[in-house]
């Protein structure tokens, strides 16, 4: 069996999701639908599956690894 | 700030009030106990060091990176990284369900969301990812103990892999990019390494080092080969070769927690990726880099990244020929800077330098630094004991 299947969105949503993905790390706007999906799909199921995007640390994050860095001696 | 391959650092860690619904309701999943090398995996994964995997590929992942080193997404990809159905397990896996994963204590560390189940050739997986399917290669070996029955899909984990050691030295990428832009380090080049270091080899990331900010060492310690020298000794001995030996506040020790494949050039291809998603922008591959026994030429490790455009791969190789002390030069070198002949290289065999230290013999200070060599004195007497 065919482990992929076609979906059909609107042409100017598949538009608007290409100029959103471009420069933003997904390579496709199929990899962008696919990750919202999960997202989505995961939460419905009572728990969030896909963990958040990581590309930006917000500052609270960045000061814990900073402080975890500075006790161990790396800053 | 280099970009993780694929352009986003993944995050598969599950966090909050989410984590512990999940975790409740794993405990009535079908389970799978992970071998040490899947666990690394999940690890890696996990913590986006393997991004853009966010779990273990597929069918159409799998066997483009058999085919064409290249995911079904696009980013080159050069080792197949799967989970596969236990030996015994009767179960009939499917598309659709969730399975927990156990560590080797049977405690629940992941869930993967099971996208597919699929059947491999093992002799295919073999000569393409590891270019032989002689049953004395580790990995082929490490095949023929494994189903050929794979699950893929997205993996979520519930707490970081628990380690026994050097968790001082344990950091994932987003926290390596922390540390390096905290240093103000833009350029960094990794050494990847499953041996104490001696002076070859400190040549090389000294060569490296003059034209980067920074020198990550990244020691690799999930599972070796056996006779591989354990990990407490090696990192005793990098420790005691950055405290005397190298300019302070221009090099950083971490741990590499995957697991050794010993694939040469595609495993190079592997560690340069990997390493780009930790945020360094180059990386040294020298001479039969992740090679094992007689199985790879060379210079293969290095020819192979000829075969990607170098924005496809973006973290830049540094290549070396093999680096030696030159008695005549009266320094290290390599056949591309030392004009003299062999006879005038201190050059000893992995062999004649274990029987050397289990005779509690010191190599030569050319061939390795004494507060090395006392490391690794102490415990190849040990073994002998």
């Amino acid at each position: 069996m065919e482990n992929k299947v076609t979906i059909k969105i609107p042409r100017p949503l598949y538009e608007k999701i290409q100029v959103l993905v471009a420069d933003s790390g997904f390579s496709s706007p199929t990899e962008f639908i696919v990750y919202i999906l999960r997202d989505l799909v995961g939460e419905q199921m009572g728990g969030k599956t896909t963990a958040k995007e990581a590309g930006e640390l917000t500052g609270d994050e960045i000061a814990a690894i900073k402080q975890r860095l500075r006790n161990l001696g790396y800053l | 700030m280099i970009r993780p391959h694929g352009g986003r650092l993944i995050d598969r860690m599950a966090k909050g009030e989410m984590r512990e619904a999940m975790l409740a309701k794993a405990a009535e999943l079908p389970k799978i106990q992970l071998n040490e090398r899947e666990l690394a995996d999940v690890e890696m994964i996990g913590c986006g060091a393997m991004s853009p995997l966010e779990g273990f590929m597929g069918r159409d992942d799998f066997q483009g990176v058999l085919d064409n080193m290249h995911l079904a997404s696009g980013p080159v990809w050069s080792l197949p990284i799967t989970l596969a159905v236990k030996p015994g397990d009767t179960r009939k896996h499917k598309a659709g369900e969730q399975v927990a994963l156990l560590d080797d204590l049977g405690r629940i560390v992941a869930v993967i969301e099971v996208e597919e189940v699929y059947r491999v050739d093992h002799g295919e997986e073999a000569k393409k990812s590891y270019l032989t399917d002689d049953p004395a290669h580790p990995s082929v070996q490490y095949l023929k103990s494994i189903t050929n029955t794979y699950l893929g899909g997205p993996i979520t984990l519930f707490n970081k892999i628990a380690h026994d050691d050097f968790n001082e030295f344990r950091l994932e990428p987003k926290e390596t990019r922390v540390l390096f832009k905290t240093k103000g380090w833009k350029s960094i080049v990794a050494f990847q390494t499953r041996n104490p270091i001696h002076r070859a080899h400190e040549y090389l990331q000294k060569c490296a080092l003059e034209q980067v900010d920074a020198l990550l060492i990244h020691p690799l310690m999930g599972a070796t080969k056996k006779g591989d020298i354990p990990g407490d000794v090696r990192m005793a001995c990098y420790k005691a070769l950055i405290d005397n030996y190298y300019a302070k506040g221009r090099v950083a020790i971490s741990i590499f927690p995957a697991a050794m494949r010993y694939g040469g050039p595609r495993e190079a291809i592997f560690h340069a990726l990997v390493r780009k998603n930790y945020g360094c922008t180059h990386i040294i591959i020298g001479r039969d880099h992740a090679g094992v026994g007689s199985y790879y030429g060379s210079f293969d490790a290095q020819n192979i990244f000829q075969q990607f455009r170098p924005e496809e791969i973006d973290i830049t190789p540094m290549m070396f020929d093999n680096s030696f002390y030159c008695k005549a030069c009266g320094n290290m070198g390599t056949a591309k800077t030392c004009p003299h002949g062999k006879e005038h290289q201190v050059f000893l065999s992995g062999t004649k330098v274990r029987e050397m230290l289990v005779k509690g013999e010191r190599p030569p200070v050319e061939f390795s630094r004494p507060e090395v060599a006392d490391i690794l004195m102490k415990y190849y007497q040990s073994q002998t004991e």
